[in-house]
């Protein structure tokens, strides 16, 4: 083939337009065919220099800023949907002061799934006290209290002798957290009522995704009438919460913590 | 808005906002003004977001969208009445020109600073001006730019082919002087 008619395809060839054969064909022909190559180089170049050229104005920031306004959706809710994203937002923010109080302090991986637990712990408190029976074994008795427990939850513990303090044990009840099951006593101190919720710590970290090394925490809401501890010790998670003071929840924690 | 307009309209922004720098560098080459050029680009989005339900996923959106841009250039006054100064013997002639010879083009393309070439882009003929530019400077393949012209392939390839030999012609004396001047 003449090299005019190699020429004649040269640009396309250029483009990357030539079917692959064909582009096969051409390389090999560009190598070997001096005049072709030069007059690639010259064309190259001028693509290049076109290209370069070509890129020239550029939109100023104001303009940008107009246009991007104009295509940006402008959500427009419906009165049903604002009232639903009214509830909904109460909701988060009802929920979200409790669990932030709670965990003020904390912070990181595992936020979350901490912010749930307490969140769900505030809540098994609160709906056990605003319950006509809140508990289901009834004693003063912690020997009475513990066996009632056996067969039920997948796990035992113990439960701090109270003599010479000021706290009393009313009861107890199953719960569970995240379909983990545990156990929820709940004590008094000066009408103030504490409850004490124990769970397996393994449980309770595979199914709320807690870190496993959650270390003991005391915590002291500002904003709602709870003081809330945490600790894991023989495998067992512990929970006290309450509307007592803070010296309250940490000396009934004590006293679990010594009977364990 | 209902949803399914939010999700169009989301969709419209994902789309479009990533062409915007090219669309009014484009424009600027097809109107010469700065102040046009943003009303041609303003126009395009609106016209492009108010029609997007047109657009067929998985076509080209970019096509598509300098589509538009390019039909409504050509409908603006300034779009007209570059138009109609553009050669008679612009279509039907779908031979490609013979190449250039060898020439000292190479060397002094290389010296160049892009100027003389910008001044010789803005002397072509808005046809030629627009397929080259979205050749060479949106790297557009035939294809694409057969779909943005609505013109077919080996129109744009005749078209491509004339726009660069007229743009060797413009840069023509710069070369010459070049050559006086080593």
């Amino acid at each position: 083939m003449a090299c005019e008619s190699w020429k004649a395809k040269l640009d396309t060839y250029l483009d990357g337009e030539l079917p692959e054969q064909e582009m096969r064909t051409f390389d090999a022909h560009v190598r070997g065919c001096q005049s072709c190559s030069a007059d690639a180089l010259t064309r190259v170049q001028m693509k290049r220099v076109i290209q370069v050229a070509g890129k020239r104005f550029v939109p100023t920031i104001d303009f940008r800023r107009r246009i991007e306004q104009s295509v940006t959706p402008k959500p427009r809710r419906s009165f049903r949907l604002g009232w639903i994203l009214a509830a909904a937002t109460a909701v988060i923010l009802v929920v979200g002061t409790l669990t932030s109080t709670c965990l003020g302090s904390w912070s990181g991986k595992g936020q979350a799934s901490r912010d749930h637990v307490y969140s769900e712990i505030a809540d098994l408190h609160v709906a056990t006290m605003a319950s006509s029976s809140p508990v289901d074994v009834m004693s003063t008795d912690r020997h009475t209290v513990k066996p009632w427990f056996q067969g039920k939850i997948p796990f035992a513990f113990n439960l701090p002798d109270l003599q010479n303090s000021e706290f009393s044990l009313l009861g107890g009840r199953m719960t569970y957290l995240d379909q983990t099951p545990g156990a929820h006593l709940i004590y008094d101190v000066r009408k103030h009522h504490i409850s004490v919720f124990v769970f397996q710590e393994r449980s309770v970290s595979l199914s709320l995704k807690l870190p496993a090394s959650l270390d003991d925490t005391s915590l002291s809401p500002k904003q709602l009438p709870f003081n809330m501890e945490t600790w894991s010790q023989g495998g067992l998670r512990y929970f006290v919460i309450g509307d007592a003071s803070a010296a309250d929840i940490d000396s009934l924690a004590k006293l679990f913590k010594a009977a364990s | 808005m209902g949803t399914g307009s939010q999700l169009a309209a989301e969709l419209f922004e994902q789309f479009a906002i990533p062409h915007f720098d090219r669309l009014y560098n484009f424009a600027c080459w097809l109107t010469h003004d700065r102040q046009e050029a943003e009303d041609l680009v303003q126009e395009t989005y609106a016209k492009a977001l108010k029609g997007f339900s047109s657009f067929l996923p998985g076509t080209n959106f970019r096509a598509w969208i300098y589509k538009i841009l390019r039909n409504t250039f050509l409908t603006s006054r300034t779009g007209l009445k570059a138009t109609a100064t553009v050669p008679l013997d612009l279509e039907g002639e779908e031979e490609t020109l013979p190449s250039v010879k060898k020439t000292p083009e190479s060397i002094l393309l290389q010296r160049s600073d892009g100027q003389f070439v910008q001044q010789a882009l803005e002397q072509l003929p808005v046809a030629y001006r627009e397929v080259l530019l979205l050749c060479e400077v949106e790297e557009m393949s035939y294809q694409e730019i057969s779909a943005t012209l609505a013109i077919p392939m080996g129109t744009v390839m005749s078209r491509l082919s004339r726009a660069r030999e007229a743009l060797r012609n413009g840069l023509r004396p710069q070369f010459q002087k070049g050559c006086i001047q080593r």
